[in-house]
């Protein structure tokens, strides 16, 4: 029965090539109506004929309703490519796997044609047509979703470095504005970007501003702690600054006990006291008129 | 077992630690050390810790109890150049070393131990007997 179907279909496939392809073709033009900016027709007209024909050359070697065979390696790699492209330029899921789904419709009609008077063949025809385009379909759909995970991880791998500046304020003056939720991770990155930072630069204090952190739980003092005694056994001192008036209450409420550590309630306050504690003063050269 | 080097520095010691001790290593050493700081009457010890690169509890506790014992003798301890693995290491593992001063490396070591000299002079009013 396999052999038999997979040579039919073959067959349908090799006799119709031209016709079939064309109205493929024109399917998921009418689909893709609205995204001509994104893919040439002659882009697509390319990917569809290799496609088409790597699908042909898999439909008679390999067994027709099983893509894990060796045969439909070539097509299923080559599909891989064209959902993992159309991820990156920014399709929808359905438009992606309409790639595949488009077939069916020119497929079916020369079926149709072929074997209208035999009911039964039909109806087997259809089935593991079916069957194989829906596989090819849900394929193209895992890949697409598989690459958009990759986009979104290496996207937020880059905020993490993105998001963690270092800036020398004055010789032996760092500071850090963190802006953003601080995790764990996050935390974790900051830490070393700064105690790096430290190593690298020879300066003796560091501010932490946290002005742009919008909410300071328990944990999120614990991973400040952290940083400031980190920095403390290097020989550095750590001073937090930038604690909005809502963010203090809230860490009295929660009973966060900051100790023996500076803070501050402005970056400005921040520098003055690290100005002071190493040694630099400041004036104005002349009196604000 | 190699010997971890004590040198005597004007008024002040100096240990630099250039191998990731062993336990047994860092024992002889608060032997060594305070023995030294004994002998040679010295102000303050400086314990350069820049080459280090391996920590453990262990260790991370006998750097404390080696400032805490130089305080017992009356002399000053600053650890320096810690590296910043070794840091959040510590941190990590809750070894407060609340007890240990800490400089970023041997020169601003050095200085503190010098302020903190002269503050004490000034607070006692009087010259050292040495001199």
């Amino acid at each position: 029965m396999t052999t038999n179907t997979s040579n039919r279909a073959a067959d349908i496939f090799t006799r119709y090539e031209q016709p079939i392809l064309e109205d493929w073709l024109r399917e998921q033009l009418a689909a893709l109506t609205a995204r001509q900016d994104l893919i040439s027709e002659a882009d697509l007209r390319r990917q569809s004929t290799e496609l088409f024909a790597l699908f042909i050359s898999a439909c008679r070697t390999g067994s027709f309703t099983d893509i894990s065979t060796p045969g439909w390696k070539t097509v299923l790699e080559y599909l891989a490519n064209v959902s993992r492209t159309r991820a990156q330029q920014g399709f929808t899921p359905s438009e992606t796997a309409t790639v595949v789904f488009s077939i069916k419709q020119p497929l079916f009609a020369r079926l149709r044609q072929e074997l209208g008077a035999n009911a039964e063949a039909l109806a087997d025809e259809l089935w593991s047509a079916t069957v194989l385009l829906d596989k090819l379909g849900l394929y193209t759909t895992e890949v697409f979703l598989k690459s958009r995970e990759d986009i979104i991880k290496r996207q937020q791998a880059e905020m993490l470095e993105l998001s963690t500046p270092v800036v020398k304020l004055w010789d032996g003056v760092l500071a850090v504005p963190l802006v953003g939720t601080l995790d764990s991770a996050r935390t974790q990155v900051v830490m070393e970007g700064i105690l790096q930072s430290i190593v690298d630069t020879g300066s003796s204090m560091a501010i932490v501003d946290i002005t742009g952190v919008p909410i300071v739980d328990t944990l999120v003092a614990q991973h400040l702690l952290n940083t400031v005694f980190a920095a403390k056994l290097m020989g550095a001192q750590c001073i937090i600054s930038g604690i909005r008036p809502q963010i203090a209450q809230a860490m009295v409420h929660l009973g966060v006990e900051f100790g023996s550590v500076v803070t501050k309630a402005t970056l400005a306050d921040a520098l003055a006291y690290a100005f002071q504690q190493i040694g630099v003063t400041v004036t104005n050269k002349a009196p604000i008129a | 077992m190699d010997q971890i080097p004590i040198l005597k520095v004007g008024e002040f010691l100096l240990v630099s630690i250039q191998v990731d001790m062993h336990d047994r290593q860092a024992l002889s050493l608060q032997d060594d050390l305070t023995t030294q700081v004994v002998k040679t009457r010295a102000k303050g010890v400086l314990i350069d810790i820049s080459s280090l690169e391996i920590v453990d509890s262990f260790i991370g506790r006998m750097l404390g109890n080696m400032a805490s014992i130089t305080q017992v003798l009356g002399a000053h301890a600053v650890v320096v150049g810690m590296r910043p693995a070794v840091a959040i290491t510590i941190v990590e593992l809750g070894l407060s070393l609340t007890n240990v001063r800490t400089a970023l490396n041997v020169d601003k070591g050095m200085a503190l131990l010098r302020m903190q000299m002269n503050q004490e002079m000034n607070e006692g009013g009087h010259e050292p007997f040495e001199k």
